[in-house]
């Protein structure tokens, strides 16, 4: 048995098992990470799916990362290079008529009419604003309503609250009459461009169990917009090393990092935590732990239903995980044409706002969209390494696809959702089928399976304005404590959320120095 | 069978021992309890409250809420759903118990009845399917709501003995308050009896199959008439209960489901079972809201007996100390005939359930020929249950 010379583990060294980590290990603690797969970085993650081909296998942009976590922890000088640090968009059209928007979300969008430049100006300005009022909220423990706040959390729901109160009178009523609309009501009644208004409709649900007109989906275009403010970066060597040199910067405070240490049980004396089983039957004596995985599994798995009251069990069971994205990677012999689209770009394909809802009506009822919608990113575009010279790879996330498929996911569906895609990337890239010598399908139970995200909730629990804040993962666990003393929570199934970001790791690692 | 889509016609459920209390229903003096109708009383309060105490009475149980816990892990499971510590219960024995949420607010009181390793039967007063369902995640067990799958008889009194020996049970003699037995009643067949009661005098209940119960009922009654055996209905029985200091679940306090108000909901601690608290068995629903409570000092009510001056019964009046601050409310009163005092339970705000001494007054409002006299009077609080015969725990019980 190892001496304890540890007083905390962190389950799961993913980008917010990381961010704890080092937090807490510059905040004094002597920390050990365990992570189950062979290699730290949970969603960020760059693999080999062909031999030769390599893509990042989860996420595969990013939006969110922590700007303190950046800051205190600098991976820059471990190693962290932005091979993109803010990338254009481009909205792909089937007869060639793209629309790209460069800088900031779109700051400039050369492709629009006159009026709908100034339209669309108007708007994007709006967004900013309403989503900078959320922007402190993703740094605090949430509060909880009518206690007040804790002592450090004031400053931050000042923050918001002067945030709201700068944006003046007539501001803050658009702000409170937004807040809780869908996406598709605001593009329409301020934009006219089919194109512009489905990238808005296709970003305001990636990755969630909604469509444009469903509501509150405006809430996630905010939440999107209130990470880089509308930067798109990419890390140079793909989302594998930006995990590598996070890591290496955690493990400079001192922290340990251990793969292929799958926890299986959580241990306790009836009381409070008293430390983990490894699968294989290791024990580690530890008195505080922090789980980065899902909540539910966290729970319910690994300490169980019996060491919890019934209202949490209940709570946590219900927390709604509907994944709708699938991935697929492909592998092909020369640069794909998206009918003179900048493969550099991220390249999306949502033609309108309709078009995204109608691709969401199939998941309702348990089907993939016949037409989905996508997003495209080339990493062998921008550098040598994901592909044999002059060969090239694309990784798609798509959707909707539902986690549970009515009448199974058999090899059947997946073959039929692979051709659903195909047939959206032909009428974009006339000829890219031909091109494919290799292709990797994820469908939303793949990813579930194989990196443990429960129903394919790429979140850990869907984002949805009912499961944020003090709603996140569930009420009575929201403020990374749990009933249990010494287990804590603070993946994405925790606020803020997922995303590559590490706010939920930093933000509990500051709760938990604060309660220490 | 019928036709469910007509279930409005006959909004309440009718008992198995519905014919016979039809019959001797004389004044058609009827409530609804828990979707059944039930009678109030038999044509006579007095008499049948003196046949508990005096002689022996048969009370339907029928409509309580019963739920077989069935499984491997049914014993952990109870453990972690109620109060009191479940591992150590003896096949055959019987616990009265409660349970909580997580806030450590109290959600009903039961009894619970154990007929072997696995098998358990829960009564009481609410529903709580769901609840229970979503306490057996992760637990090998199952839940079935067995309701009306089994009839109940109390039968309470100082002669119910000497009634199940002439009926044919003189083998109950060596049965022990809160133990259960099965036992072959002439006619009647298996029955499953339980020294157990709502009366704190002695007194059984017997379950049995619901196409059995006319029989049992028909075969006590003869057995029973040279020992003044009568049904007695729930008004007979509340005195009853009252003076055995038993709270309803309800009535002397709100189940945390039912509670609107958020001041409504109550801790054991507060209702007078902090008895029942085994803070040492493990984890258990409300265990760290409870320890918290106790901890942190923020129970803020208690549930105590009162004793009051003169004889007209203070239902519902409001507690004072001295003669403005009010510090309660009385939830269940009496002029009690057993024990010829003006008895009362009532939930008091803290210390004053312990620091009152002699400045407690209640105000009752008597109503005498359309005219209210109001009425302050002072109270004592005093030792729960008031009337505890030592013929309750009595093993054998005494022939009367």
């Amino acid at each position: 048995m190892p001496t304890p010379s540890f007083d905390t583990i962190i389950i799961g060294a993913g980008l917010n098992g990381l961010a704890c980590a080092g937090r807490l290990a510059q905040g004094g603690a002597k920390v050990l990470v365990l992570e189950a797969a062979d290699q730290p970085g949970g969603g960020a993650l760059t693999a080999e799916f062909a031999p030769g081909y390599r893509v990042d296998r989860l996420a595969h942009l990013v939006t969110h990362l922590d700007g303190r976590m950046l800051s205190a922890l600098k991976p820059e000088a471990h190693g962290l290079n932005w091979a993109v640090k803010s990338m254009p968009t481009t909205v792909l059209s089937a007869e060639g008529r793209h629309l790209t928007l460069t800088g900031a979300y779109g700051a400039s969008a050369p492709g629009l009419d006159p009026r709908e430049a100034r339209r669309w100006a108007d708007l994007r300005a709006r967004l900013l604003r309403h989503a900078e009022v959320l922007r402190p909220l993703r740094e605090i423990t949430p509060p909880l309503p009518g206690k007040g706040g804790a002592k450090g959390n004031v400053v931050a729901l000042g923050k918001a609250g002067l945030a709201l109160r700068r944006l003046g009178r007539e501001e803050m009523q658009e702000f409170l009459r937004m807040i809780l609309i869908n996406v598709h009501d605001v593009t329409e009644e301020s934009l006219t461009d089919d194109r512009l208004r489905g990238l808005l409709a296709f970003d305001a649900t990636l990755g969630a169990f909604l469509g444009p007109r469903s509501p509150n989906s405006l809430f996630l275009l905010w939440h999107r917009l209130s990470g880089d403010a509308g930067h798109i970066r990419w890390p140079s060597g793909g989302m594998g090393a930006l995990a590598a040199a996070v890591t290496r910067a955690v493990e400079a405070t001192g922290a340990e990092i251990r793969c292929k240490a799958r926890v299986e049980r959580l241990l306790t004396d009836g009381d409070r935590i008293t430390g983990v089983r490894l699968e294989g039957g290791e024990e580690i004596t530890v008195s505080r732990v922090i789980s980065t995985i899902n909540p539910r599994t966290t729970l319910l798995d690994l300490l169980g239903a019996r060491e919890i009251d019934t209202g949490l069990v209940r709570r946590v069971s219900n927390i709604r995980m509907r994944g709708t994205t699938a991935k697929l990677h492909l592998a092909l012999r020369e640069a794909p044409e998206f009918l003179g689209a900048d493969l550099r770009h991220r390249l999306v394909i949502a033609p309108s706002s309709e078009a995204v809802e109608l691709a969401f009506n199939a998941v309702k009822y348990g089907e993939f969209s016949a037409e989905p919608v996508m997003e495209i990113m080339s990493p062998s575009a921008h550098e040598a390494g994901f592909a044999p010279e002059g060969h090239h790879v694309l990784s798609i996330v798509a959707q909707y696809v539902p986690f549970v498929r009515r009448g199974g996911w058999d090899a059947g569906a997946r073959d039929g959702l692979k051709a659903a895609i195909m047939a959206r990337l032909e009428a974009h890239a006339p000829g890219i089928g031909a091109l494919v010598t290799a292709s990797e399908l994820l469908a939303t139970p793949d990813i579930a399976d194989r990196h443990g995200l429960v129903g394919g909730s790429w979140h850990q629990g869907d984002l949805a304005v009912e499961q944020m804040l003090f709603m996140r993962p569930a009420i009575g666990i929201a403020r990374y404590a749990t009933p249990v003393p010494g287990l804590w929570l603070a993946g994405a199934g925790s606020h803020p959320g997922g995303g590559i970001s590490g706010a939920a790791g930093w933000n509990a690692a500051n709760e938990i120095l604060g309660a220490a | 069978m019928t036709d469910q889509r007509h279930h409005f016609r006959q909004p309440l459920q009718r008992s198995p021992f519905h014919p016979r209390i039809e019959a001797a229903n004389v004044l058609n003096a009827w409530a609804p309890w828990a979707g059944y109708t039930t009678a109030l009383n038999f044509g006579d309060v007095a008499m049948e409250h003196s046949a508990i105490r005096s002689t022996a009475s048969v009370y339907d149980v029928s409509p309580m809420i019963k739920y077989a816990i069935e499984g491997p892990d049914a014993v952990a499971y109870l453990d972690r759903l109620t109060l009191r510590r479940v591992a150590g219960m003896p096949v055959g024995g019987v616990q009265y118990t409660a349970w909580c949420n997580d806030a450590g607010h109290v959600l009903d009181d039961g009894t619970l009845f154990r007929f072997d390793e696995t098998r358990f039967r829960l009564c009481c007063q609410e529903r709580h399917l769901p609840w229970l369902l979503d306490s057996a995640i992760g637990f090998d067990v199952t839940i079935r709501d067995v309701t009306e799958e089994v009839a109940g008889l109390s039968l309470q009194g100082p002669t119910s003995f000497a009634v199940l020996k002439a009926a044919g049970a003189a083998e109950l003699a060596d049965l022990k308050p809160f133990r259960m037995a099965e036992v072959r009643l002439g006619p009647v067949g298996p029955v499953t009896v339980s020294r157990t009661g709502f009366t704190a005098d002695l007194g059984y209940e017997l379950w049995v199959a619901p196409e059995r119960a006319l029989d049992l009922w028909d075969h006590l009654m003869i057995s029973g008439r040279l020992h003044g055996i009568r049904p007695v209905g729930t008004e007979a029985l509340n005195i009853a209960r009252i003076e055995a200091g038993f709270i309803t679940a309800n009535a002397d306090f709100v189940c945390a489901e039912h509670a609107l108000r958020p001041d409504r909901a109550r801790q054991p601690d507060e209702i007078g079972l902090d008895w029942m608290v085994d803070l040492d068995k493990g984890p258990f629903n409300g265990r760290a809201a409870i320890r918290a409570a106790r901890r942190d000092r923020t129970l803020k009510w208690a549930l105590v007996g009162l004793d009051i001056e003169g004889n007209i019964s203070a239902e519902g009046s409001i507690v004072y100390l001295g003669g403005r601050k009010e510090v309660g409310q009385i939830t269940a009163a009496v002029w009690s005939p057993t024990t010829k005092r003006n008895i009362a339970l009532a939930q008091l705000l803290r210390p004053w359930h312990r620091d009152a001494g002699d400045k407690l007054r209640v105000e009752i409002y008597a109503l005498r020929e359309l005219q209210y006299h109001k009425l302050m009077l002072p109270a004592r609080v005093v030792k729960r249950p008031f009337f505890n015969p030592p013929r309750r725990r009595a093993t054998p019980p005494a022939m009367f």
